[in-house]
């Protein structure tokens, strides 16, 4: 279970957010809505340890992240702005790298299937370069196809770029992952088709 | 063990293959050294003798800028594409990859320039014997300079005029190890043995092994912050 407590957000001088607390439990899905500017990203960079609050605390089965950073990251599957591809390296290659890097066994063949079946089967080795930003989006996206082991999604606009029927596909992969026991945390300004409506944290209403 | 060799081991290999990739970059690296190292017979004259005692300090001087001018290259493109947030993201400990990142740069930089150096010790009539030395001594000081400049690199990441004030930032800690390169082919030559330059060398890389990822590592968590 994830939980946050009295998080408070500084960027640069400005206080963005203050007294915001939330808890994410198994089969939650969490949306973090709010007007551009009201830091979104920053508070799931902030979930995720990427970035400091300025005070409060976060804690994953009760235990405070920071105290056991370790077994958290090995839960954990943050997918960012960036898709995290390099433009010289297939998108087979770079969602290996994605899966090696972060500790877990990969199988060949499990990449290709996630890549086949988000919609990349012309493109298993062309360079990450030559890819549309759809495309692009849907290597980083493959991976939640191979990693449902890891309990807590963050995914930071996980809709954009892509067409209606990879935001259906990609919406019923959250609702499955949700009602196996995952947690999955995102923002979104797009109307998702999901099968049963998420719980909002509208930032707008711990803004400072 | 066995688990944290996995992602040690793809950064590793996925570093050498991009290395590969972008060959033209190494090269241009390789070219630098060269082309920088055969300057000096133009400017200081051809005189044998002379250019027998400059070749050891040319070289090291030579072979330190070249390191310095493929050091930016390091983190940027990881940093600019969102890799490195994922890495920091790893369960496994930050210091594991980061030493990984600066193995595959070393072998991508510095092990072509220690294949080259002798080649051009020779244009400067430096002995047979000292050529090892030479060798030994790039092989030594090298990886240092990548570990000590991977701190660099890290810590002006992101920065506008980053490739600036990473000059400013390493070449002074660069100085050691300059002077104990070039000092233990000196050394030899002057019939006192290289050993002792050859021994702090080896403690200096050491110790960079030891401490250099660790604020790396640190440098990094701040600049994807």
């Amino acid at each position: 279970m994830l939980y946050a407590n009295d998080l408070a957000c500084v960027k640069g001088d400005r206080p963005l957010f203050r007294g915001l607390s939330l808890r994410v439990a198994p089969g939650d899905l969490l949306r973090v809505a709010g007007p551009n500017g009201y830091g979104k990203t920053s508070l799931l960079r902030i979930l995720c340890g990427l970035a400091m609050p300025e005070s409060g605390e976060i804690r994953w089965n009760d235990v405070p992240v920071n105290r056991d950073r370790e077994s958290y990251h090995r839960s954990l599957l943050y997918l960012g702005h960036a898709p995290a591809l390099n433009d010289l390296l297939s998108p087979l290659e770079n969602l290996r790298f994605a899966c090696a890097s972060g500790g877990d066994k990969v199988d060949e063949d499990a990449c290709i299937d996630a890549l086949v079946r988000i919609g990349l089967a012309q493109q298993l080795d062309l360079p990450a370069r030559v890819l549309s930003q759809g495309q692009r989006r849907r290597v980083g996206l493959a991976r939640l196809f191979l990693e449902a082991d890891r309990k807590l999604w963050i995914l930071d606009e996980p809709f954009t770029a892509l067409d209606v029927a990879a935001v259906a596909d990609l919406t019923a992969t959250l609702s499955e992952h949700c009602a196996a026991g995952g947690m999955v945390v995102l923002t979104t300004h797009q109307d998702a088709p999901f099968a049963k409506a998420p719980t909002v944290l509208d930032l707008a209403e711990v803004a400072c | 063990m066995s688990r944290a060799l996995g992602p040690f081991a793809a950064v590793l290999g996925r570093d050498l293959l991009l290395a590969w990739r972008g060959r033209a970059d190494v090269l241009v690296t390789l070219a630098f050294f060269v082309v920088v190292v055969c300057l000096f017979p133009f400017g200081v004259g051809a005189e044998p003798n002379q250019l027998r005692a400059i070749a050891p300090g040319v070289l090291w001087v030579a072979a330190l800028l070249s390191t310095l001018l493929s050091l930016h290259r390091l983190f940027a493109q990881d940093h600019a594409d969102g890799t490195l947030e994922q890495l920091l993201l790893t369960p496994e400990p930050t210091v594991l990859w980061v030493v990984a990142k600066i193995c595959a740069h070393w072998i991508a930089t510095g092990l072509p320039l220690l294949i080259v150096a002798p080649g051009l010790a020779l244009l400067f009539d430096v002995e047979q014997g000292a050529l090892g030395v030479l060798v030994l001594s790039l092989a030594l000081g090298t990886p240092i300079l990548a570990l000590l400049g991977a701190v660099g690199a890290a810590l002006t990441l992101g920065l506008r005029g980053g490739g600036m004030l990473l000059a400013l930032l390493v070449l002074p800690l660069f100085v050691p190890v300059l002077i104990f390169g070039a000092g233990a082919v000196d050394a030899y030559l002057s019939g006192s043995g290289a050993q002792a330059h050859l021994l702090l060398l080896g403690g200096g890389l050491l110790g960079s092994l030891a401490l250099a990822p660790l604020a790396c590592a640190a440098a990094l968590r701040i600049a994807v912050e």
